[in-house]
């Protein structure tokens, strides 16, 4: 189950900081885990390897590594999840987790590091609790109930939040943000596409509020409709997640959304439907490649939303050979740049209307007379867009009750954006 | 304010310089002191010297001095046991601090300190600290019990703690309850006995503290959930229940072990509807893995391999997302690949093989190539994909990509053999790319090609010669496929490679070194010598079909993973015992034998990832499987009467050559198979012991000896029959009288030749168990009659059945289904019995390995006071369970068994047979 050590380390692999939690595996062996990594073709370098009985499991952040160490049958999902919630942490704390960062922090890195995890078992992680205790300037330590105290909520049902916030004007802003991503193949089939959604909070609420939000949810229309609630047009979330906030066998027994949120910004659930849309922006590509000297490229994009929205900052990423050079450019909207780090075109659109607008670009390359022989890379046409105020799911907010004891009001802000995910075109 | 100032002290003097800081009386200074020694100690620089001086700080009231004095304290405590005694006094007053921050502090820091001296001083404040009125103390101390019983378990168990740590369970607090689960677990895998029981009692006290507890608190109970063993479906039906909202849950950690805890929970549950209700409600959360960071991926990838072979019906619909984008990492695209492979179906082979097409094309060496081997697969495992397969694969050598068209043609040689006959027209278009082969592996596909179809490829004699020409420089691979590939162009067309088998065989046998190839030189060298139509019977001999099996896990060792799924087991697709050291003692022998045979795909030595080679392990044992049931079958199909016993036994093993034909593999099986089917041949190790039943004396027209047995899952009755008589016996009869195991066998007439006066046959009657029933009273004597036609001479005899060979291969229980059912048998049926050793020697281990060969199963062993304690479950034809625990004491031939069974009937057969097996050798 549990994790034996934890170590920072830089790109290099050399340890910033390291924490053993149980003294079973050396913690030289962190050495041996660079030389392998380093060594390693990146084909095998699986992000939870095997060596000498002992597992390492790691990711990579800005150039860092965050590295555990078992040498048991430990609960590998646990481990990867603790490593990432360790960067929210620290991202927390320090605005940016980074070489320098914890330089600038090890004495808090040690105590936060000794409160999350305890003999290799994650604690508590809640940034916002950690922080009511954890702090990074010294304190006096009094004799007696003044000083600094544990939060009840560390151990509490509500863990997330502590009691006795007090805000001014209560508010709660909502924004539901939905990513497309998709998937079309050379010839123009569309092999997938799909729309991760995520409701995020922030709540500038005092006390202990009891929230419920309300979503036109398809099945929790259905179920109303019997009974003669409001008709509307529901929406089929496949597979939603919730901040632990959120009573998860109340969700399940009624569909209703419960909780206490934390406060600040969270994510408050996030949810997938694999419904085949429209692609909201259509890409298509010629391209004409005569060997040695030029190539020559014509592309179109065309929106397909409705004519009422529209969508920012469009970029179109036109992939081109590494040898291509002298670019010319002819577009009817936007610009057009060659960004020879990328290899590739970025046409750049800064409002592109919907219903069916059609823009045209053509773009020319020399090729140089000799080229090696290795086999081209065939990296696909990526889209960037965002459309504000639309959802594509169609998913609504229609209701945030918020109920606090002392009956204060709040009112609650909803924004809905549009973005576009992993939006690929292949490209033959 | 900056922490990095600290780290810049390197002059010399540093150390006196922090000395004389230490001393400081003021506060801020000893504090500045104490962090500069911690930056030391974070660069690595040993500053342990410093440690009287540091401890000299720790009774402070600044708590962030405090902390880190004890940081200290727990990273060199090692290096000066006798002066971290002198911390303990802090610690022990810390310990009772009005603060509970601080007391839970004290208590955590003292049990990282890995110290005998201090450990003896943690009991009493840990003892406080478990019964501490604030829960963060009790939920710290709940750890604290787990990190001493790793230093010193008899103190624990003596203490009582372990007791405190199960009355935790129930504490009002959830997070207390979670850390006590994560405790009495994590004890529960090392410790000898058993000391964390999830029982009715409080199974609803976890499922209770679950809806509560912080989401690491989930992940400890869900994982805990899966010790408990449902009793009834209504129960498995409940808590499934209970723990399917945690799918919902944003923690990846939690929806995996929920996912687990329903994978075991849903082999309770008989009632179709409510299985596929939750089968539906996990595919969502394990597609949504997929959105997640490219390392979750990775192991949510790894563990949906496992779930899609227990319940494809899981994801079947769901091939799209696992569709490879452009920019996922390789070792992504690597399990995408293969969980493609196995959802691909006859409906969506379509858009499956025009995405392997697609990566095919990619620049990724080892993606291409698994992509093009993907292709293979497919077309082996959907009989009806296998045209447009081996279209894709056409085009794809069109490319003229050297290593799309090396791999290719390996793939198109495996589809060969699953349909032979049906795409040899393509051969023409393989032996255009020969010279751009240059792998190994590539070359022997072609030239087992080129062998296999000798007798349709016009110039077959000259594509050979010119691999000929190179032989010496040729991987052992290549020259062994080169040699089997011309002996085989011989014996289909003598004229065209006279010379060239000359050649070859020279070659092989006078001029290399390697021993597989000059072995089977000498082989063929023999075979051809001796006799050329036996030659052509045994090299030209049909070969079995073969199947994909290539990721397929062996059934006990994908339910062990299932219960292992999130957890590193998962991701090596082994079992923890092959890479834990630290586990209770008795499961590690128990493992043995399954590990042995098994091969994981994940193997993380050198030659980790899939190699070019990967493909054949599995493929190659399944072959070597089916050649083993070949030769049984063959037994009595005399192929040739070469007298190769003196060569058999001087056949190395080679195992790693797919090529081989059969009957090769034959031979080099025939060393743990008994020996290859000669027949009649007086050197055959024959795998059962017959005893005459009839005719002993020879004074009858016929002499009967035989013996039941089972094997590959079938009961067979072994006879040996020796006519005596004059005439031709022709055909013969044979039929069991009314027995207590309800057996007969399921074809009267003998499939066997007439037999001459005076010679002798063997013939194996299968027998029909299927339906056995079995009556009252046992009588383990079965009477037969055998009529011989056509002259409708009867003879009578009888034979005892030994009972174990009703024991069936899957007797195997799990070790929590063998708890439960032991505790649902009730005590009436229970019977002992004590069993006399009468073998001159024996150990209880290989006694035990012998059980296992009959099918009685071993489960679990453990040794206790110079006892062994061994408990195993077998299965009857007709599902009757028997268990038993074997007692083996040390200098005693006595064996006690203890045994139950749901059939009490069989009881005294049972115990019987018992004797029967342990005594006889």
């Amino acid at each position: 189950m549990a994790a034996s050590a934890i170590f920072l380390m830089d790109s290099k692999g050399k340890v910033l900081i390291s924490r053993n939690y149980r003294g079973d595996v050396p913690m030289s062996v962190a050495s041996k885990f660079v030389s392998k990594i380093l060594e390693e073709e990146d084909l095998n370098l699986k992000p939870i390897i095997q060596e000498d009985g002992i597992s390492y499991i790691y990711v990579k952040y800005n150039n860092l590594f965050l590295l555990a160490t078992t040498e048991r049958n430990a609960n590998a999902a646990t481990i990867l999840l603790f490593l990432y919630k360790m960067i929210e942490v620290f991202n927390e704390y320090f605005k940016e987790l980074e070489e320098e960062s914890i330089r600038d922090n090890f004495v808090v890195i040690y105590e936060l590091m000794d409160e999350m995890m305890d003999f290799g078992y994650p604690q508590s992680t809640e940034p916002k609790i950690l922080q009511e205790y954890i702090t990074q300037e010294g304190y006096k330590l009094e004799r007696g109930a003044k000083g600094i105290m544990l939060p009840a909520a560390i151990t509490g049902a509500v863990s997330w939040r502590k009691e006795g916030i007090k805000y001014n004007k209560n508010e709660v802003f909502l924004d539901v943000v939905e990513s497309i991503n998709l998937l079309v193949s050379a010839n123009g089939t569309v092999l997938r596409s799909e729309i991760v959604g995520a409701v995020k909070m922030k709540s500038k609420l005092s006390g202990m509020p009891e929230l419920r939000l309300g979503l036109n949810d398809k099945i929790l229309f259905e179920n109303s409709n019997k009974t003669g609630a409001p008709k509307g047009k529901g929406v089929e979330l496949e597979d939603v997640k919730f901040h632990q906030c959120v009573r998860l066998s109340k969700f399940e027994n009624d569909r209703t959304i419960s909780f206490i949120p934390p406060d600040g910004e969270f994510e408050l659930m996030s949810y997938r439907l694999n419904t085949t849309v429209k692609p909201l922006i259509w890409v298509e590509c010629i391209s004409d490649t005569h060997a040695h000297s030029r190539v020559e490229y014509m592309v179109k994009a065309k929106s397909q939303f409705k004519g009422k929205s529209i969508a920012n900052n469009v970029e179109i990423i036109v992939p081109v050979p590494p040898d291509a050079d002298t670019p010319k450019f002819r577009c009817t909207v936007g610009t057009c740049k060659y960004a020879p780090e990328k290899d590739a075109i970025i046409w750049t659109i800064k409002q592109f209307p919907g219903g069916g607008k059609e823009f045209l670009m053509r773009a020319h390359f020399g090729l140089p007379s000799i080229s090696d022989e290795k086999p081209a890379t065939k990296p696909p046409i990526m889209v960037k867009f965002e459309i504000p105020y639309y959802t594509v799911s169609g998913i609504q907010v229609r209701y945030l009750k918020i109920i606090e004891k002392s009956g204060y009001q709040a009112l609650p802000w909803v924004r809905y954006v549009c973005l576009s995910g992993d939006y690929q075109f292949r490209t033959s | 304010m900056s922490d990095s100032k600290y780290f810049q002290t390197t002059k010399k003097g540093e150390i006196h310089e922090l000395k004389e800081e230490l001393l400081s009386q003021r506060e801020d200074k000893k504090k500045e002191a104490v962090k500069k020694v911690i930056a030391a100690m974070t660069v690595g620089k040993d500053v342990s010297m410093l440690f009287t001086h540091v401890l000299n700080c720790m009774q402070t009231h600044n708590l962030e001095l405090k902390k880190l004095v004890y940081l200290y304290v727990m990273n060199y405590a090692k290096n000066h046991p006798d002066r971290a005694i002198l911390a303990v006094n802090t610690f022990q007053k810390d310990a009772t601090d009005p603060n509970p921050l601080i007391r839970a502090l004290a208590v955590r820091t003292m049990g990282c300190i890995r110290v005998d001296n201090i450990t003896e001083h943690l009991c009493e404040p840990l003892r406080h600290a478990l019964k501490d009125q604030d829960p963060y103390v009790r939920k710290t101390a709940a750890v604290c019990v787990a990190k001493l019983y790793d230093v010193n378990p008899e103190l624990v168990e003596n203490q009582g703690f372990l007791n405190i740590l199960n009355d935790m369970l129930g504490d009002s607090n959830p997070m207390v309850v979670a850390n006590a689960v994560a405790a009495l677990t994590e004890i529960d895998e090392v410790s000898k006995t058993e000391v964390f029981r999830i029982h009715s009692g409080n199974l609803n006290k976890l499922l209770a503290a679950l809806n509560e507890c912080t989401e690491w608190g989930q992940v400890f109970i869900l994982n805990s959930l899966c010790k408990y063993t449902p009793r009834d479906s209504q129960e498995a039906e409940n808590v499934c229940e209970r723990v399917a909202p945690r799918l919902q849950h944003a923690n990846s950690a939690v929806v995996l072990s929920a996912v687990k805890v329903l994978m075991k929970y849903l082999n309770s549950i008989p009632n179709g509807d409510s299985v596929r209700t939750f089968c539906k409600k996990m595919a969502p959360p394990l597609v949504t893995l997929l959105s997640k960071e490219p390392e979750i991926q990775f192991l949510g990838l790894r563990n949906i391999n496992l779930i899609v072979q227990r319940r494809p019906e899981i994801l079947q619909y769901e091939m799209k997302v696992f569709f490879c984008k452009y920019n996922d990492p390789i070792y992504v695209k690597m399990e995408k690949l293969e969980i493609m492979i196995m959802l691909a179906n006859e409906k969506n082979i379509d858009e499956v093989l025009l995405e392997f097409k697609e990566y095919a094309t990619e620049i990724d060496v080892e993606f291409v190539r698994k992509a093009v081997r993907a292709i293979g697969r497919c077309a082996i495992k959907i009989d009806r994909a296998s045209e447009r397969c081996i279209q894709v694969l056409l085009d794809l050598i069109q490319t003229k990509v050297n290593y799309v068209v090396q791999e290719a043609i390996i793939v198109i040689k495996d589809i060969f053999r699953k349909y032979p006959n049906k795409y040899e027209g393509i051969i023409a278009t393989l032996c255009a790319n020969l010279e751009s082969l240059d792998e190994p592996e590539a070359k022997a596909s072609m030239i087992w090609i080129i062998g296999e179809y000798a007798e349709r490829i016009d110039n077959a004699h000259e594509l050979l010669n010119s691999f000929l020409e190179g032989f010496k420089d040729e991987n052992s691979q290549v020259q062994l496929q080169l040699l089997t590939a011309i002996v085989k162009l011989f014996l289909k067309r003598p004229k065209d490679a006279q010379q060239m088998v000359q050649t070859v065989l020279n070659l092989s046998t006078q001029e290399s070194d390697n021993p597989d190839l000059r072995d089977r030189g000498f082989v063929y060298w023999r075979l051809l010598s001796t006799d050329f139509e036996a030659a052509k019977a045994v090299v030209l001999s049909e070969k079995p079909l073969i199947t994909d099996t290539t990721s397929q896990l062996d059934e006990s060792l994908l339910n062990e993973l299932i219960m292992n799924i999130s957890t590193l087991a998962s991701v090596y697709h082994k079992p923890p015992e092959t890479f834990v050291a630290k586990l209770k003692g008795i499961k590690r022998g128990m493992r043995k034998e399954e590990e042995d045979e098994e091969e994981p795909d994940y193997v993380d030595d050198d030659n980790n990832g899939p190699s070019p080679n990967q493909g054949y392990a599995g493929q190659q044992q399944q072959n070597n499987q089916q050649y083993g049931q070949q030769q049984q079958q063959q037994r009595s199909g005399n192929l040739i009467d070469l007298d190769l016993s003196d060569l058999g036994s001087a056949l190395p093993q080679q195992s790693n050559n797919p090529y081989a034909s059969p009957q090769q593999q034959q031979y080099n099986n025939s060393n743990d198979l008994g020996f290859l089917g000669g027949g009649g041949n007086n050197n055959v190790r024959s795998p059962v012991q017959k005893s005459v039943i009839f005719g002993g004396d020879k004074s009858q027209s016929i002499q009967i000896a035989g013996a039941f047995s089972r094997a590959n899952n079938r009961v067979s009755l072994e006879l040996t029959l020796s006519n005596n008589s004059q005439q031709q016996m022709a055909r013969f009869k044979i039929q069991f009288y009314q027995n207590s195991f309800g057996i007969s066998p399921i074809d009267p007439i003998l499939n066997c030749p007439p037999i001459e006066p005076g010679q002798t046959i063997e013939v194996s009657i299968p027998i029909q168990c299927a339906n056995a029933a079995f009556t009252q009273p046992f009588n383990p004597v079965i009477d037969m009659a055998m009529m011989v036609l056509p002259s409708q001479e009867k003879f009578y005899f009888k034979m005892n059945f030994p009972f174990n060979c009703l024991f069936t291969e899957n007797g195997r229980l799990e070790r929590d289904s063998y708890l439960a059912m032991w505790r649902s048998i009730p005590e009436t049926n229970e019977r002992q019995k004590e069993i006399q050793i009468r073998l001159n020697q024996f150990d209880p281990a290989s006694l035990l390995a012998k059980l296992n060969q009959k099918n009685l199963f071993e489960i679990v062993r453990k040794s206790n006071n110079g006892q062994e304690i061994s408990f195993l479950s077998c299965k009857t034809e007709n599902s009757i369970y028997i268990l038993v625990e074997l007692t083996f004491s040390q200098n005693s031939r006595v064996c006690k068994a203890i045994s139950k069974s749901t059939a009490p009937e069989v009881m005294p057969i049972f115990e019987h047979t018992l004797d029967n097996l342990i005594n006889n050798a």
